[in-house]
């Protein structure tokens, strides 16, 4: 018997070895381990034996089942793992190839940009307000220190609106500053602090980098005790939010509705102040005029000027851009064109 | 303000370079723009320095001073083989001479001494003979058989202008071998002023500002015509009938002048500065204009009725030939100074051209007064004549300069014109001026500034600057003077103090003042949140011109708009941009197919403003809006397989849904609409249940193909959606948050076989309606018809979702509200469940 079991074993083992699919495995473990397989006829001439042969033999068969059964799992691993290797290799692909597209949009870089300003803004305090685009004169100018007849009229290039009172009392906003008053008439006499963005116009031709539409960004800051040095602090800290760590410098100029007026610049973005094409090689680059309120203003939005002080200052999106990514034509911004939009 | 280094040297010592002292008048608000360079090399490291390298020359070149010299004819031979040449022989100091060709036509066999400008081998000029502007570098070379060792030179080609006629022929005085450079060579500073700046439109006024920075000398002689004729007393007399509109008239008188050219040295610094040379009398004006800031005009004495000037306000339609010879008919507005026997000039624009100067003039009658700056402005503006002396006086011209210029004006007129200037001057001035006087406070300069500063240090600034002060307590008592009328409220003397004092020494604070109580505009941030939905759906942002015009929206309407629909500009550029957008769409639509030239599918939204007129209010209403654009396919062509069907009704109802969802608006009711711009059978008004229900909340569909063709698209589909955005926010919901039950929920799919002419809509809301609380949602999930379904009838498949709180729903709990549901749509709707008798 126990010569039947050797002899059965080997040939067992035997074939496994030229076994290489799942179905041949599992037709073996039926052929040697199951029921009419020549160990459980072994098993069943147990009844022959002595009943001192019966235990070293039950061991004997139990060995070599367990022998079997042990080879039979080391197979089916075997077998299983080459499987899905092949699975996984039928599945293979050229990973070089394009993936599939994702539908993503994008806001356009105005947007983008007014967002970065306006939340340096909120991090000093400053809300958002708007306000409108169509103006009359008084708003967009005689409230704010322009007079009609005056020369400083000729710093904008105005578009009139025909209206049944005449072609010279409404405007398209030359400017956000009509703003300023909306927002300080609301707070006074108490204090204002806001920006105010929004789109703007001007009576000039299309070139490369005029347009007769534009963005700005006006902001204003009214309270106790506001002075040029904190006007400076907050556009400092504006420009490094927003333009990384930059220098910024104040330049006397003149806008009519603050006193004393200046404009502000920032050491070039592309040569960090050394001098380059973009900065003339001044190693500087203007990007907003601002101001302390003139008094005629504060009182126009019914502020006491004695006793309230504010700056304002107008910047321009589109200006934030080109010196922050190196956008030289701002007539691309209204255009639609996706060759445009998508690089943002 | 263009403003020769030369010219400013004689007015002010200079501590500093001239590119240094560019730098600190820009930082002191007189931004300078530019440098030229004239004839002078410039530092290489001056920003300003031009590109010697590049083909095209600058505007001015430097001259090399040792090729490039003053010379005298010493002898001008005629050329033996061209009678159109001549040989000068030209000498340049030290005995030495050479002989050039020319075929200049000033130039002539046998002159001598005349000074001119000699140009030696190897010097780098600018080529005259060739087409274009380009560089020559000068050979000794043979000219129909004859060596030319060099060149005399014309203005073009030194680079002083475009004169080439004739060569450049130098005062008698010009010292012989002397560099050009040293002799013309000049450096011009470019000065861009703001409308304040007026007291900067003039050599003093700059030179004045170069002193208050720099520190450097000021020199500002008292000019004093050395008069000698008869005293001008009753012999010229003038009334004022305006004075509010002229506070100052003076009259001056030279006689037995002579009309001429103006000499060489007053030609180039006018030409430098940006004026053309006219004659010596108009030279002079012009010059002295430049200098002091005080326009004067010139008229010939001769021609003035009675020696008698009137400023008056012209009558209505008078008429005045100006000196362009340009016929004006002047309204009652226009001030004018006339003689008895009507207009000479229109006061401080334009001189007349019967008064003018003119060649055979002798007596010149130098009028230098002040004008209104309202008057003046109005006036170059009503007549389209804006000038440097307009320019200058409606900006306001210091009161104090009438007499001062007159004895300028006269002493260089006798200089360059000769005769005899009458003794004394009219000086009509009735309310002569007072300072104004102003206090500032060290408080106030801190409070504006944020720097303390000592009454001294305010006082010191505003010293150097031409004030006068006088120091009480912490107050600054100070005295404007008559060229800064400017200044008229303390915060101006802020500014003052702060231009000499600084701003780099300003430090930089942090705002410490009172926080107002802040608040969200919801509106503003809803199209935030619109925008951020939109374009992770999918779209592009677009910004387009709120301008538009009558074609485009025509083109979109597809019938002829009403033009009191919309706001109209006065004064338009283009008729492409003349009136305000009542809708996004035209213009987006434009934007659309031009984006479909460049790609095969856009995806394009855009939020914004469109205008109402409003009357009787004067602002139109300022409405928000949002329209959509989808046009082209799907997706690209791709080795994946994609979906490359058109874009099209579903995909933007898709956009839409997932907006009206993400911003928590329920209960929108699409209906089919009939509008033209839309293709009939693939276009729905939207309609929410909540609000005004006569106000849609827009149109969404795809364009009809006349539409389509109108705008000029080619693709198949365009698909459009315009939006009440205003309207849309105003519906936002708050998120209501629904607690999570645990229940494991009961599907139900339902087949609804209903005629075609029933819509999903209704099908889906009857389902709804008898649901029972216990349905959590609905889903549309497939349509069919065709056999075994009826002709004329569909098949809409349902999935329905139906939870509890509190138990699992059993089978029976379901099927009962399945009976119910289908009774209903066979009752309501005369539709069919399958699977249900
Ligand atoms: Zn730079």
């Amino acid at each position: 018997m126990i010569e039947q079991l050797d002899q059965m074993q080997q040939a067992a083992l035997a074939e496994l070895g030229s076994i290489n699919t799942l179905e041949a495995l599992r037709a073996w473990r039926q052929r040697y381990l199951g029921k009419q397989s020549p160990l459980g006829e072994i098993s069943k001439g147990m009844g022959k034996l002595s009943a001192a042969e019966r235990p070293a033999m039950g061991q004997r068969i139990n060995a070599v089942k367990q022998l079997l059964e042990q080879a039979f799992a080391a197979c089916e691993t075997e077998l299983q793992t080459a499987a899905q290797a092949a699975e996984l290799a039928r599945d293979q692909v050229d990973v070089t190839m394009p993936g599939r597209p994702v539908q993503s949009g994008r806001l356009h870089p105005i947007t983008q940009v007014l967002r970065e300003i306006e939340a340096a803004f909120a991090q000093m305090g400053f809300g958002v307000w708007e306000s409108p685009e169509v103006e009359s004169d008084e708003y967009n100018f005689e409230l704010l220190n322009i007079p009609a007849n005056h020369p400083s009229r000729d710093m904008w290039d105005t578009f009139y609106v025909q209206t049944p009172q005449g072609a010279d009392q409404v405007v398209l906003r030359t400017h956000t500053s009509p703003g300023q008053l909306h927002a300080m008439r609301y707070f006074a006499p108490g204090p204002t602090r806001v920006i105010l963005p929004g789109k703007c116009y001007r009576y000039e031709a299309v070139d490369a980098t005029h347009d007769m539409q534009f963005y700005q960004v006006e902001g204003i800051a009214v309270g106790d005790n506001i002075t040029m040095a904190d006007l400076k602090g907050t556009l400092a800290q504006f420009a490094e939010q927003v333009l990384g760590t930059v220098k910024i410098r104040f330049r006397p100029s003149y806008f009519p509705f603050t006193e004393p007026s200046v404009e502000v610049d920032v050491s070039c973005t592309f040569c960090q102040g050394s001098g380059c094409r973009m900065c003339k090689h001044t190693g500087w680059l203007e990007i907003l005029g601002a101001g302390m309120i003139h008094p005629t203003v504060l009182r126009n939005a019914g502020y006491d000027p004695e006793k309230m002080s504010g700056f304002a200052f107008g910047l321009g999106p589109g200006r934030v851009l080109q010196l922050k990514y190196g956008v030289s034509e701002s007539r691309l911004f209204f255009t639609g064109n996706v060759r445009f939009l998508e690089q943002f | 303000m263009r403003v020769p280094l030369s010219w400013l040297k004689e007015y002010v010592d200079l501590p500093v370079s001239p590119e240094a002292l560019a730098q600190q008048l820009t930082l002191a608000g007189l931004e300078v723009e530019a440098i030229d360079y004239v004839g002078v090399a410039a530092p290489s490291d001056s920003p300003w320095a031009p590109d010697l390298t590049s083909p095209e020359p600058p505007e001015f070149i430097p001259w090399d001073p040792e090729r490039i010299l003053v010379g005298e004819l010493l002898e001008v031979k005629q050329h033996p083989n061209a009678d159109r040449l001549t040989i000068p022989v030209v000498g340049y100091g030290d005995g030495r001479s050479i002989e050039v060709v020319t075929g200049a036509p000033n130039i002539r066999p046998g002159m001598q001494g005349d000074k001119v400008v000699l140009a030696l081998g190897g010097a780098r000029l600018i080529d005259g003979h060739a087409a274009t502007r380009q560089w020559i570098t000068l050979k000794p070379s043979k000219l129909r058989g004859v060596r030319s060792e060099g060149m005399v030179c014309s203005e073009l080609e030194l680079g002083l202008s475009e004169e080439h006629e004739g060569i450049l022929m130098l005062p008698p005085d010009a010292p012989v071998g002397m560099p050009l450079r040293d002799y013309l060579g000049d450096i011009v500073f470019d000065i861009a002023l703001t409308t304040n700046l007026s007291r900067a439109l003039s050599i003093v006024g700059v030179a004045r500002e170069v002193a208050a920075i720099t520190g450097g000398q000021l020199h500002l002689p008292t000019p004093h015509a050395h008069a000698t004729g008869p005293s001008i007393e009753g012999r010229v007399t003038t009334a004022i009938e305006t004075p509010e509109l002229c506070s100052r008239m003076t009259l001056g008188l030279i006689e037995g002048i002579q009309v001429g050219p103006s000499p060489i040295w007053m030609q180039r610094r006018l030409l430098l500065a940006g004026m053309r040379p006219i004659s010596n009398v108009v030279d002079v004006s012009n010059y002295v204009m430049l200098e002091w800031g005080q326009p004067t005009h010139a008229f010939d004495a001769d021609r003035v009725t009675d020696q008698h000037l009137i400023v008056r306000l012209a009558e209505e339609g008078e008429r005045l030939l100006t000196l362009d010879k340009q016929e004006r008919i002047l309204s009652h507005e226009r001030l004018l100074i006339a003689d008895r026997r009507g207009a000479l000039s229109v006061a401080g624009v334009m001189g007349g051209y019967e008064s003018e100067v003119s060649s055979t003039t002798t007596r010149v009658l130098l009028e230098a007064a002040s004008w209104n700056p309202i008057t003046i402005r109005k006036t170059a503006q009503a007549l389209r004549l804006p000038s440097e002396a307009s320019r200058r006086f409606e900006r306001g011209v210091d009161p104090e300069l009438p007499p001062l210029v007159q004895q300028r004006c006269l002493q260089l007129m006798q200089q360059v014109a000769g005769g005899t200037v009458a003794q004394g001057i009219v000086d009509v001035y009735p309310q002569p001026f007072v300072p104004p006087v102003l206090d500032l406070t060290a408080t106030e300069v801190e409070r504006l500034l944020g720097v303390q500063l000592s009454p001294q240090a305010i006082a010191a600034c505003l010293d150097r600057l031409g004030f006068t002060t006088m120091i009480t307590g912490s107050s600054v008592h100070v005295h404007v003077p008559s060229y800064r009328l400017d200044v008229t409220i303390p915060a101006d003397l802020v500014e003052e103090v702060a231009r000499i004092y600084g701003y780099h020494n300003v430090p930089e604070t942090r705002l410490r003042a009172e926080l107002p109580v802040q608040y969200t505009d919801t509106m503003l941030a809803g199209e935030g949140v619109v925008k951020d939905i939109l374009a992770a759906s999918g779209l592009y942002e677009v910004i387009s011109y709120s301008l538009t015009n009558t074609q485009a929206v025509e083109a979109w309407e597809g019938r002829a708009i009403d033009a009191t629909d919309y706001l109209h500009l006065a004064n338009p550029l283009t008729t492409e941009r003349s009136i305000l957008r009542r809708s996004i769409a035209p213009e987006l639509l434009q934007i659309a197919a031009a984006d479909l030239n460049q790609r095969p599918t856009i995806r394009l939204f855009e939020t914004g403003r469109v205008f109402e007129p409003n009357p009787p209010e004067l602002l139109p209403k300022e409405l928000r809006r949002l329209v959509i654009v989808l046009a082209g396919p799907r997706a690209q062509a791709a080795w994946l397989g994609p979906d490359t069907d058109l874009l099209d009704f579903f995909d933007l109802k898709g956009i839409i849904e997932n907006l009206l969802a993400r911003l928590r608006i329920e209960g929108v009711e699409w209906t089919r609409v009939e509008d033209s711009r839309f293709h009939p059978g693939r276009s729905a008004r939207l309609k929410a249940h909540q609000g005004d229900p006569s106000q849609p909340l827009g149109i969404c569909g795809e364009l009809h193909p006349d539409t389509r063709n109108r705008i000029g698209f080619t693709v198949g589909r365009v698909c459009l959606a315009g939006l009440d955005l205003d309207a849309l926010l105003a519906l936002r919901q708050p998120v209501h948050f629904q607690p999570l039950h645990n229940q494991p929920a009961v599907f139900q799919d339902l087949a609804v076989i209903a005629p075609v002419e029933v819509e999903a809509a209704r099908i889906q809301q009857v389902i709804a309606t008898h649901a029972g609380p216990l349905l959590e949602s609905i889903l549309l999930f497939d349509q069919y018809s065709g056999a075994p379904i009826p002709p004329g009838q569909r098949s809409l498949a349902f999935r329905l979702t139906f939870r509890a709180a509190d138990r699992t729903l059993s089978d029976s709990d379901v099927n009962k509200i399945r009976e119910r549901i289908a009774q209903r749509l066979s009752s309501e709707l005369g539709a069919t469940v399958r699977g249900e008798a």
